[in-house]
Parts: structure tokens; C-alpha cells; sequence
């Protein structure tokens, strides 16, 4: 299992109404592809986070469907619209069941 | 050795043995293609894929993809083992269809990303990456 | 096979040819954070004066994509795991009951500069120590914890944090006064040549800095980004286990982490980037 999983994520604390902002995210996990063996030969089973999502008050932002090429610790980036003040809900799926959640509050300007 | 026929066609047939696990692989990558877009033609503009073009180390290659308009971007790797990078949806609230991540490469190999517009249509950008053997295992 | 021959010997010309172009040290800066100048090539320290004008930090011998990473503390992966060990400086182990913090407070102030002059003669012990092993000494000795394993998660993420709130200060080791039989010792390793290969650390860091070893840049060696998170293993990797591996390489049996050997070699190779910028965590290949 996935152990030390920690989130991350850069959001700016504040935006004009209508404003698009950078958002970066960052989680640590190992990413194990379901490719490599271990030192006796055996397939090391695959354990990945498999989706992660970006909303901002409950509106979607991304979507991520995510497979094994993505590197260890994923990194994701994109830009998000601020209509209003509100929360961005962060969350990442791992394959064992395990959700991880990071909440943003972002105020306008 | 000198060049005749039966040489060259020996040589052919040792190229296409050494090439025959990456031709599986791209076939993976065209059953997704299909899969994604339906059979559907696609344009070559409209998309953009930023990738290195030597990878320091394919561990961890950074790739973005950008197209306006896009609902959604599937992102393969076509000589991995398995050729499915990622796939962005992007909602309501994107302020635009750009998104950035780091990726594993198994090799020298060409990465496709494909946009689905809001009108249905598709849109394909490939951008092939090198990528270096380490010099020391350290 | 002559035709053969003569097309193999053209494709090696150019492949060497287009090598040492892109094996040079890179001519650029690195500002962390928009806030914090390193210094990643300076002018080489007295002891190396007859080696080198210039020392150069690994940083100059990475791709573009590789550097930039280093420069935002968001986009380094390394930073993650500083901010693992913060919550290790605040967890109190052991039977004294005793964190981190509660001698040194808040490590962001306290273990300023502390990087910069290890490893660092111990007066008390009458021994060089590194970090690695005055962390142990204090998880033994004041709080009554077990050791860490040298080179273990735990440990290599508390010396990524001890690097990161020294990061811009020049590297200082003393290199003389009760220090200097040590360092003596660690030069020497430097200059030995080791395994079936007969390579000492001085063939590959100081004659072929600069030249391709296969398809990868030779560096000067220098640890003043250690610990490094390496894309290739995507994890924080202590100097010694960069050693190791290198030792390795040259097909010999290594020393062990932690090893007298080990910390006389640290001493030393930090002695030679005395000037450049502590940068730890940095991003190797």
C-alpha cells in the first residue's frame, strides 16, 4: 500500500471576479507501474492513483484519468476560473480504495 | 561483407525481428486512437503538444498539452508497454485547455496527444522524444 | 566488412563530435523562488587552485527542464519530503520525550548555515562528524531514540530540510586545525584509483568534467546539492549512497554509509565546492 501520501497544491490566495489562475498540484506516491519485478522475479502489483479531480464550488474544473506513465509523485498543472470567492475541492483516487482530499479557499479581490 | 541482395534482405529481416516489440505497442496506441475518436478523422492543427526533445531521463519527461476548444485530451506514450498516459476532461471552469504533468518514457518513442473539440471533431499533435542512456547506474 | 567499418567509424565521429558540444556546463543562474541566489560556479577554492580556476555546481551540467525544476521550490519534488521531516522536527521520540524542536526550536531559524560547514569536527567525540551522525548522536544521546538508518527515508529527509534553510550560503568546511588528518584521509580515497576499472573519483570529476561518460555529462562531482532527488530513482539520495553508487560503478566492493572511509570522503569532496552555494535539495539525473 501506498504509505506518506501527501498532497500539495499551489493556488493564489485571491482573484478578481472572472480571473483565470494557475493552479499547481503535486502528491507524493510511488506509482507503481505493474511493470517492474522484484529481486526474486516477480511482478511488483500495480498501485497507482488512477483520477484526480479539481472543482470549484462543486463545478468541475479537470478530470484526470490517469495510467501508469504518469511519473512517481505526480505533477499536474493547468488554469482554473474564478467566478466568485468560494473553494476549490481537490481529489486523488488511488487503486487501493485510499481517497485524498486538499481543500483551497480563494477570496476575490 | 559486401552488399548483395541476400545480405540486405537478411539485414531486413533482423531489422524487422528487433522492431517487432515496438510495432505491438504502436498497435496498442492505434486500438486507443480508435477507441478515443471512434475512427474518426483527424486534424493536424488545432492542438499543441510541448515535449523535450531529449529527455534528460524517461522517468520523469515534462509534457503540456494545449488545445482551445478541446473537451477532452488523451495523451499516449506509443512505445511503452502499455501505451495510456492520461486523459484530461476539462470542465466548465477551465480557463483553458492547458495542462502540464510529468511522464515515463521506456525509451525513444513518438507521444501523441489527441484533442475532442466541442464540436466533435479531432484533433492530433505527436512530438517524438529521445530518450538517453544514463551513463553511470549510480 | 569494410563498408560497415567505415560507416560505424563516421556515425562514432559525430556522436562524439555532438557529444562534447552538449556536455559542456551550461552558462545560466539559478534564482529558488525568485528570492534565493545560488551561487553555482566560483572561483575554485585555495586547495584546489592548482586543479581548477573554476568550480562548477552539477546544476550547470543538466538539461534545461532538469534546471528549472530546481528553481521553484513547488516544482521540486525534493520539497515534499522537507516538509515530511518539519513534522519529524516537531514529533517527540524516545524516552526523554524530547522532538527536535524542543532544543532547537524552529529549524527554519535555528539550523541556519548548519549545512554549509558539515561534515565538522566534533570536539566532544574527538571525531569528524556529518550530519547523518550528529542527528544520530542527538536521537541517542538527548532524546533517547534509536538511530536513524544512515542513509534510510527518516534521516534523508531531515538533512533535505537542514540543507533547504541553508540554501544560497556558501559551503564552508573546515578543512584544517583537528579536521585536517581527516580530510587528508578523504583526499586520498579521491586520488586512489578503485576496482576492476581502476577509476578513481579524479578520472571521471577532474580530468573528464565536462565529457560524456556514454550518454550522460560528467560533472565535477560536487555535493553541495545533496541530498538530490534523482529523476532516475525518483527519490532523495544522500551523498554517501551516491558514493556507493559510483564505486560501484568502477566494479569494486564499496564502503559502507556511514563508514570512517565515507565521511573522510564527504569531507573532503565538500571542501572542493567551499564557495559554492549550499542548493540541497537539488534535481539530478
Amino acid at each position: 500500500m501506498a504509505q506518506d501520501v501527501t498532497p500539495r497544491v499551489k493556488v493564489p490566495k485571491s482573484a478578481a471576479a472572472g480571473e483565470a489562475v494557475a493552479i499547481k498540484t503535486l502528491i507524493s506516491h510511488p506509482m507503481e507501474s505493474g511493470q517492474r519485478k522484484d529481486k526474486e522475479g516477480n511482478i511488483i502489483p500495480r498501485s497507482i492513483i488512477n483520477r484526480f479531480t479539481c472543482e470549484f464550488n462543486g463545478q468541475s474544473v479537470v478530470d484526470v484519468t490517469m495510467e501508469p506513465a504518469i511519473s512517481t509523485n505526480p505533477y499536474i498543472e493547468f488554469a482554473a476560473t474564478v467566478p466568485e470567492a468560494g473553494e476549490f475541492k481537490f481529489t486523488w483516487y488511488d487503486d487501493d480504495g485510499s481517497v485524498y482530499e486538499d481543500i483551497k479557499p480563494i477570496a476575490l479581490k | 561483407m559486401t552488399l548483395t541482395r541476400r545480405n540486405v534482405m537478411i539485414m531486413g529481416a533482423g531489422a524487422f525481428v528487433a522492431f517487432g516489440l515496438p510495432m505491438r505497442a504502436t498497435a496498442a496506441a492505434e486500438d486507443r486512437i480508435a477507441e478515443f475518436t471512434g475512427g474518426a478523422a483527424m486534424a493536424d492543427s488545432g492542438i499543441t503538444l510541448t515535449a523535450p526533445e531529449i529527455a534528460e531521463n524517461g522517468n520523469t519527461v515534462p509534457i503540456e498539452v494545449a488545445a482551445p476548444g478541446a473537451v477532452e485530451i488523451l495523451v499516449l506514450a506509443t512505445g511503452n508497454p502499455t501505451p495510456g498516459v492520461a486523459t484530461f476532461k476539462f470542465g466548465p471552469l477551465a480557463a483553458s485547455q492547458t495542462a502540464s504533468t510529468r511522464i515515463r518514457l521506456a525509451g525513444t518513442q513518438d507521444v501523441v496527444a489527441i484533442a475532442k473539440m466541442s464540436d466533435g471533431s479531432f484533433a492530433k499533435a505527436s512530438s517524438n522524444v529521445k530518450v538517453t542512456i544514463g551513463g553511470c547506474g549510480g | 566488412m569494410k563498408r560497415t567499418g567505415r560507416i560505424t567509424s563516421l556515425i562514432c565521429t559525430t556522436a562524439l563530435l555532438a557529444g562534447a558540444a552538449l556536455a559542456d556546463p551550461v552558462d545560466d543562474t539559478l534564482v529558488v523562488n525568485d528570492e534565493i541566489e545560488i551561487t553555482t560556479r566560483t572561483a575554485a577554492p585555495a586547495h584546489l587552485a592548482d586543479r581548477f580556476d573554476e568550480v562548477l555546481s552539477g546544476w550547470h551540467f543538466r538539461e534545461a527542464d532538469t534546471r528549472a525544476m530546481q528553481a521553484d521550490d513547488f516544482d521540486n519534488p525534493g520539497m515534499i519530503f522537507v516538509e515530511n521531516a518539519l513534522t519529524a522536527w516537531e514529533t517527540a521520540e524516545g524516552t526523554e520525550g524530547k522532538s527536535c524542536a524542543s532544543c532547537h526550536g524552529d529549524a527554519t531559524e535555528s539550523m541556519k548555515g548548519v549545512r554549509a560547514v558539515y561534515p565538522k569536527w566534533n570536539e566532544t567525540a574527538g571525531e569528524v562528524r556529518t550530519l547523518e551522525t550528529q542527528i544520530n548522536a542527538c536521537r541517542t544521546e538527548r532524546m533517547g531514540a534509536e538511530k536513524w538508518k544512515y542513509s534510510g527515508s527518516d534521516m534523508v529527509n531531515m538533512t533535505a530540510l537542514l540543507a533547504s534553510v541553508s540554501r544560497g550560503m556558501p559551503v564552508n568546511v573546515a578543512i584544517d586545525g583537528p579536521a585536517q588528518t581527516t580530510w587528508e584521509q578523504g583526499k586520498e580515497i579521491y586520488y586512489t584509483r578503485y576496482g576492476q576499472l581502476e577509476l578513481s573519483c579524479a578520472n571521471c570529476h577532474e580530468q573528464n568534467y565536462g565529457n560524456m561518460i556514454r550518454a550522460d555529462h560528467l560533472s565535477q562531482g560536487q555535493i553541495n546539492g545533496f541530498p538530490a532527488y534523482r529523476l532516475k530513482n525518483t527519490k532523495l539520495n544522500s551523498a554517501h549512497d551516491r558514493f556507493k553508487g559510483c564505486i560501484r560503478d568502477t566494479r569494486a566492493e564499496t564502503f559502507a554509509e556511514g563508514s570512517p572511509e565515507f565521511i573522510a570522503l564527504e569531507l573532503y569532496v565538500a571542501s572542493r565546492g567551499n564557495g559554492l552555494s549550499v542548493e540541497g535539495p537539488s534535481i539530478r539525473n
